[in-house]
């Protein structure tokens, strides 16, 4: 991705945000995608530390065993000290090969309550713990005022991350179908909601049930034919890829299911299954949007990570530091690398003996990345960030 | 288990009741019903219908409210009682289903690998969706048709913020029993003994997992929600170090169905607590000393863990955190500093009475300032168009027949009953349920009941509706009580309706109907 062209887009977007966008064409051509896996993901399995010894004494049952070609429910070699978890190999694994991606370990906040809703908040508000409560917005929301490109939520509800002043459609694409009022219903409908505090809500909520539904109007005619189609997160991922693709350039989704306390499983069983599912749903993203892959970028992110020790139950319980990951078409030098402050995982490197450290702050590394994605100056960026300084591990 | 007739004599007193309290405020009947009036009702009940603005006139506010915190009688209309006493979870406890689907289990794991096996499988995981659907069914029947309309509303609150989720282990034999038990007979109680109640539920302690934690194999998912979730929360002063000891104390709270008696060493013995399928097992408790909030508690057994609720529940920011949650709940998304103060002053006076604590609340300028205003959650906003939708059908003694509807609807909007899959429970906030996809959706629900009988009185063997068609929600009380409150705008749209469901459809779809 040229950075000349970021920046001009950068600039021509700026003062744009208004609460009318569904037919805008957005200004800037780079997409956004931030998938938030809900319930702190175990990163230790995604990432696999295979050159720690540590990590093997601390995980009797549920641990990733060393790469070994002849084992294909062994760890994937990435690096010397890293490995991908295998449910990942046909997924996720080629896009690490072909520089598509890459992995930030040692990431997160530095909130420590390990509670999962305050650290959710407090990452989607994009605020230091402290002066959390003083500001009611989220920092995708202050992003796309800054940038002027068309938000959406692809949730069912509106998340923390998108409040804020400028007004962001959501809608949910796991399932798609007809409208249920006609245009002239819809209009009687929004009408009343003149001049209620709910009515950019009103609007846009039945606009885009009217677009969606035209959107994939040829989904529904083809499934109604027998033909095959994605599952699950997959099939989701693939609609979110063409919506952004077609017409919006920042996006949220979450995926829940996360919180394994109990029986997490190692090579196979429940974090397996759920990192199969995200794998595919990623590959599938990917694959859809086509040539502009090459303008995307999606972050994938965790409220915090897991116990590095498994704990009574063959799970592990809320732990600290976690491992983001990053893909793209474009990506800077980063691509195909585990980047960003690392430390070798032993005992003495824990957070309070118990946590993965946090080196790389979200904070920065998303300053860092919008910086140069987006080309923003110092006084946008401190508008989304407030006071961070942008860490650039060469993302873009 | 009371009997059908027991219930009949209830419903007589009930009605006797009323008579009396009618007779007693009749002075009051004449006067007509004020906007602030019904918009009272709306946010003590789960909306207006006949009979509750009958009770309200007869009795008056101060009357109908103190009726509500301790409701003297608690009965469904004979038909809605008929259909909860048909349950199976009307007869079963918790315990009895998971001693069953034991039992069931290790018939269905001796079986050969085959069609058989996954046949047996197959129905016995529709049992458990039948029986939570029970669950579900009660809850919405009570919802829609009981007079005792606040504790409906508490006990969806509590079951609320206690939250589980169905679809978690085998919870989906317990939940019906879970809110029998553990919440609803304390929704208008004692704080403390909702704490007790649902920390010795095997719901609760199956789905945070402590059922599983034992002495050095701790998992502290449990003893970190009941600080920050439950009670103090997450800014209420607690440590790392304060969860690690609860989480400790907390060893051996766990689940048993087996109804053989918990066998461990004799010096144990006397320590065994079992209650249904609540163990405490001595043999999984860490008996080490603990220090517990500022407090020593010397490793003893359960009595650690009552000590522990009282530590907890006596905490000034349990007080504030509970008064906080109820008034986001019945009073503003943002509640005013001065009003929880004073409601967390009635919590520790009365030492944790939640009656006290609402009626602080209701009594309190700040609430009368705010009626009207508070965006309906999709639980009360389906349960208000419940009630207003049918209506005459109520008063004429008729029930649904049908609540997967009902239930379908709340799935659809984002609030399903026992649905929530993690322990913080719904957002209790106008944010939290209107964006732009939520109210689309929330325009399709009101599609679906204006312009059918929704399935509501659709046998679910197949046979002839009971009612069909769509509701007429243009009533005696759409005139009395709902009209004189709309604005020219919605009086515009509703004129504009080339059906009689689309009207339907544009009331239930009205600002007006969407806040209380």
């Amino acid at each position: 991705m040229k950075r000349r062209t970021l920046l001009q887009a950068g600039l021509i977007a700026s003062g744009l945000a208004s609460g009318v966008h569904l037919h805008a064409a957005g200004t800037t051509q780079n997409r956004f995608l931030l998938l938030f896996l809900r319930g702190g993901y175990d990163a230790a399995n995604l990432l696999v530390p295979t050159s720690s010894n540590f990590y093997y004494d601390s995980r009797p049952t549920i641990a990733i065993s060393r790469p070994d070609p002849s084992n294909p429910l062994s760890a994937i070699q990435l690096d010397t000290n890293w490995g991908l978890h295998p449910s990942l190999r046909d997924s996720v694994a080629p896009l690490f090969a072909k520089k598509e991606m890459a992995f930030i370990p040692f990431a997160g906040t530095n909130d420590t309550s390990r509670s999962h809703f305050e650290t959710q908040d407090s990452i989607e508000a994009g605020m230091a713990t402290q002066t959390m409560g003083t500001v009611s917005s989220g920092f995708l929301n202050r992003l796309s005022q800054v940038l002027g490109g068309t938000p959406i939520s692809f949730t069912d509800a509106l998340p923390t991350i998108f409040k804020g002043d400028l007004a962001v459609a959501n809608i949910s694409l796991k399932g798609v179908g007809k409208p249920a009022y006609d245009l002239r219903q819809s209009a009687v409908l929004a009408d009343m909601y003149a001049r209620n505090r709910l009515e950019a809500s009103v609007r846009e909520g039945l606009n885009l049930r009217q677009e969606v539904a035209r959107e994939f109007d040829q989904e529904m005619q083809m499934a109604n034919r027998g033909a095959i189609s994605a599952k699950g997160f997959e099939l989701e991922a693939r609609r979110i890829a063409r919506l952004m693709r077609e017409r919006y350039q920042i996006g949220f989704v979450d995926v829940g299911g996360w919180d394994t306390h109990i029986n997490e499983g190692a090579a196979q069983g429940t974090l397996a299954n759920n990192l199969a599912d995200l794998g595919r749903g990623l590959a599938g993203f990917a694959q859809e949007m086509g040539p502009a892959w090459k303008q995307t970028v999606v972050l994938v992110v965790s409220e915090f990570g897991r116990t590095l020790r498994e704990n009574g139950t063959r799970g592990t319980d809320h732990g600290h530091g976690s491992v983001y990951w990053v893909l793209g078409g474009g990506l800077g030098n980063a691509a195909g690398k585990v980047v960003g402050e690392q430390r070798t995982v032993e005992r003495k490197n824990l957070f309070q003996d118990r946590d993965f450290p946090v080196l790389n702050e979200y904070r920065e590394i998303l300053a860092g990345l919008f910086s140069r994605m987006y080309g923003l100056s110092e006084s946008d960026l401190n508008r989304v960030f407030a006071n961070v300084s942008p860490k650039d591990v060469g993302l873009i | 288990m009371a009997t059908p007739n027991q219930h009949k004599s209830r419903w007589t007193l009930g009605f006797c009741l009323l008579l009396f309290a009618h007779i007693s405020y009749s002075a009051e009947v004449a006067v007509a019903v004020s906007q602030n009036d019904v918009q009272w009702i709306n946010r003590i009940t789960y909306g207006i219908d006949s009979t509750t603005l009958a009770q309200y006139r007869a009795m008056g506010r101060k009357n109908y409210l103190e009726s509500q915190l301790k409701p003297p009688y608690e009965f469904l209309t004979p038909s809605a009682q008929a259909a909860v006493d048909v349950l199976s979870i009307s007869t079963r406890s918790a315990e009895q289903f998971l001693a069953d689907a034991d039992f069931e289990n290790r018939r269905i794991n001796a079986l050969p690998d085959g069609d058989e096996k996954a046949k047996a499988r197959q129905s016995l995981q529709e049992a458990q969706d039948r029986v939570a659907f029970e669950a579900a069914k009660r809850h919405l029947l009570r919802a829609v048709y009981s007079p005792a309309q606040l504790k409906e509303q508490m006990t969806w609150f509590w079951l609320n913020h206690f939250s589980v989720f169905r679809y978690k282990a085998n919870l989906r034999w317990s939940v019906a029993d879970y809110e029998e038990r553990a919440i609803r007979p304390h929704a208008l109680g004692n704080f403390r003994d909702l704490v007790r109640a649902t920390l010795k539920h095997p719901a609760m302690l199956v789905y945070l997992d402590n059922a599983q934690s034992s002495a050095n194999k701790i998992n502290e998912n449990y003893a970190r929600e009941l600080l920050e979730l439950h009670t103090m929360g997450v800014n209420g002063g607690y440590t790392q170090t304060d969860v690690q000891e609860i989480a400790r104390i907390l060893t051996g709270v766990g689940v048993n169905s087996n109804p053989a008696p918990t066998h461990v060493k004799p010096e144990w013995q006397n320590l065994v607590v079992r209650e249904g399928a609540f163990e405490f097992n001595p043999a999984r408790h860490d008996f080490g000393d603990k220090f517990f909030l500022g407090q020593s508690i010397a490793g003893s057994g359960f009595s650690e863990v009552e000590r522990a609720i009282d530590v907890i529940v006596k905490n000034p920011a349990t007080a504030r955190y509970v008064s906080q949650k109820l008034a986001l709940q019945f009073v503003s998304d943002d509640p005013p500093a001065e009003l929880v103060a004073r409601m967390a002053q009635a919590f520790t006076r009365s030492d944790g009475n939640i009656p006290s604590v609402l009626r602080v609340m209701f009594s309190s300028k700040e609430f009368n300032a705010s009626l009207g205003t508070k965006f309906k959650d999709p639980m009360h906003y389906v349960v208000s168009a419940l009630r207003l939708s049918y209506d005459a059908q109520t008063r004429a003694g008729q029930t649904f027949v049908n609540l997967k509807p009902a239930n379908n609807m709340l799935n659809s909007l984002g609030e399903g009953l026992y649905g929530h899959l993690t322990p913080d429970g719904y957002g209790l906030r106008e944010s939290d349920w209107g964006s732009a996809g939520q109210m689309s959706k929330r325009f399709e629900v009101a599609k679906w009941m204006g312009s059918s009988n929704a399935g509501l009185f659709d046998p679910d063997d197949g046979s002839p509706a009971k009612i069909t068609g769509f509701p007429q929600l243009s009533s005696r009380l759409y005139f009395d009580a709902i009209e004189p409150g709309l604005s020219q705008t919605t009086r515009d749209a509703l004129s504009k309706a080339a059906a009689q469901w689309e009207w339907n459809a544009y009331l239930l779809g009205s600002p007006e109907f969407m806040f209380h």
